[in-house]
């Protein structure tokens, strides 16, 4: 990871990857944790990705857009990914700028995320589409 | 009465020049009048009474609230004509305002009842000077520029009681207006109730948001059939703070739209393809059951309690 005081954390639990952004990023240090959540994934062979993001007061365009690559990377990786923690002002500040998360999807917070990323990753697989 | 009148009008235009010539002379003449006002009382409040009535003024008060309002305004009246003190008179007009607003008791009635105080000790002043022009001249001048300011301030502090009462009424309204109920582990429901302007929708997101985080709230259920009617920016934030909702992870579905908002909706065009909505608020209720995985079922067949 970095050699730097520690901005994010990726830990595993089970089958899924925790990762926590503890300050808010900037644009280079976003794409150090993009890289290294991508490339965890593979190496953990993780099936799902819980981002939290509640100690951030803020998520601009390219941190949201940032989450939205990573979320399409780690499917075409073979990991489902969930955002959680986005603060009320967050949520408000990010719809009235125009931001989404497209088809990440969002919970709010990190046993909600696991939650649905366990009800995911277990549901389809009983049921089958 | 038109003498009255006329003499009302060139007093105020004489008053400076009046005032310049004898100040000396006019500092015996207010007691005198406060003297006559008070000799009086009986007979000019039964008079000022008569004209209220006649005015059809202050027709919420019974007859014995009338005795008892007119006497104390009257007394007052008289007592800062002789002090010249607004500050005893401010006071008691707050007062009077606060026991008379929520009677119904309007502006217009108010400064009325006032005015026509002023008129009824004016015309009292005028017999009893009559005979003498130039005496009844410096009575007026003496007076009118005293009962113009009791007119005024009555009126100033009548507003501003009412605005006061205004102010404290909408305060408690934005209070009450948006409340966030939870009804089942996880499920919310906001009825709003009245106009939807920005500021409630301002105040609607931000309740919202922040209840889903308290209540760790998976559904929200917005019930908006007591909303008569949105504009295109309302209609916008709406949609907004469903969107809002769905990043911090619940879902939002508004109930009772009705065919005004709906049109609104349609005609200025909101995306409306993610806007989860339902006709009644029962309907969004079970929808909200059914996504949290409740099933309702009543105990003992269809018979009922």
């Amino acid at each position: 990871m970095t050699s730097s005081p520690r901005l994010f954390s990726i830990l595993r639990q089970g089958s899924c990857l925790i990762a926590s952004i503890h300050t808010a990023l900037d644009d280079s240090q976003l794409v150090v944790f993009q890289r290294d959540l991508v490339e965890r994934i593979g190496r953990e062979r993780a099936r799902g990705v819980v981002i939290d993001v509640a100690a951030l007061d803020v998520l601009d365009s390219f941190a949201t857009r940032t989450l939205r690559d990573i979320g399409e990377m780690a499917r075409l990786r073979g990991a489902a990914t969930v955002i959680v923690g986005i603060q009320p002002e967050v949520a408000f500040a990010m719809v009235r700028l125009g931001l989404h998360t497209g088809a990440v999807s969002t919970a709010l917070d990190l046993e909600e995320g696991l939650a649905l990323l366990d009800w995911r990753l277990a549901g389809p697989a009983v049921r089958g589409p | 009465m038109t003498t009255r009148e006329d003499g009302a009008v060139t007093g105020s235009a004489t008053t400076e020049s009046a005032a310049a010539r004898t100040t000396e002379e006019d500092d015996g003449l207010l007691p005198q009048l406060v003297a006559h006002l008070r000799e009086h009382r009986t007979r000019l409040r039964e008079e000022w009474v008569g004209r209220i009535h006649g005015a059809h003024l202050l027709q919420a008060m019974t007859a014995s609230e009338m005795v008892a309002e007119t006497t104390s305004v009257y007394d007052n009246y008289v007592e800062v004509l002789e002090t010249g003190s607004v500050e005893e008179l401010q006071h008691y007009a707050r007062d009077l305002s606060e026991r008379i607003i929520p009677r119904g008791v309007e502006t217009h009635e108010v400064v009325g009842i006032v005015l026509l105080l002023r008129d009824v000790l004016a015309r009292s002043l005028f017999e009893k000077y009559q005979g003498d022009m130039l005496v009844l001249n410096r009575v007026l001048d003496a007076y009118e520029p005293a009962a113009n300011r009791i007119a005024n301030t009555v009126a100033v502090s009548f507003v501003d009681e009412r605005e006061r009462v205004i102010r404290q009424q909408q305060d408690s309204i934005r209070e009450l207006s948006t409340p966030v109920l939870p009804v089942r582990e996880r499920l919310l429901i906001l009825p709003i109730i009245g106009v939807l302007d920005r500021e409630r929708a301002r105040q609607l997101t931000e309740q919202l948001l922040t209840g889903i985080r308290t209540h760790r709230a998976k559904v929200v259920v917005v019930d908006i059939t007591g909303v008569p009617d949105v504009d295109e920016a309302v209609a916008n934030h709406l949609v907004q703070t469903v969107d809002a909702s769905r990043l911090m992870g619940a879902s939002v579905i508004i109930t009772g739209l009705s065919p005004e908002i709906a049109q609104t909706l349609v005609t200025i065009g909101v995306d409306l393809s993610k806007m989860d909505t339902i006709g009644d608020l029962q309907g969004g209720l079970e929808e909200a059951e059914r996504l949290l995985g409740f099933t309702v079922t009543r105990r003992g067949g269809a018979g009922g309690p």
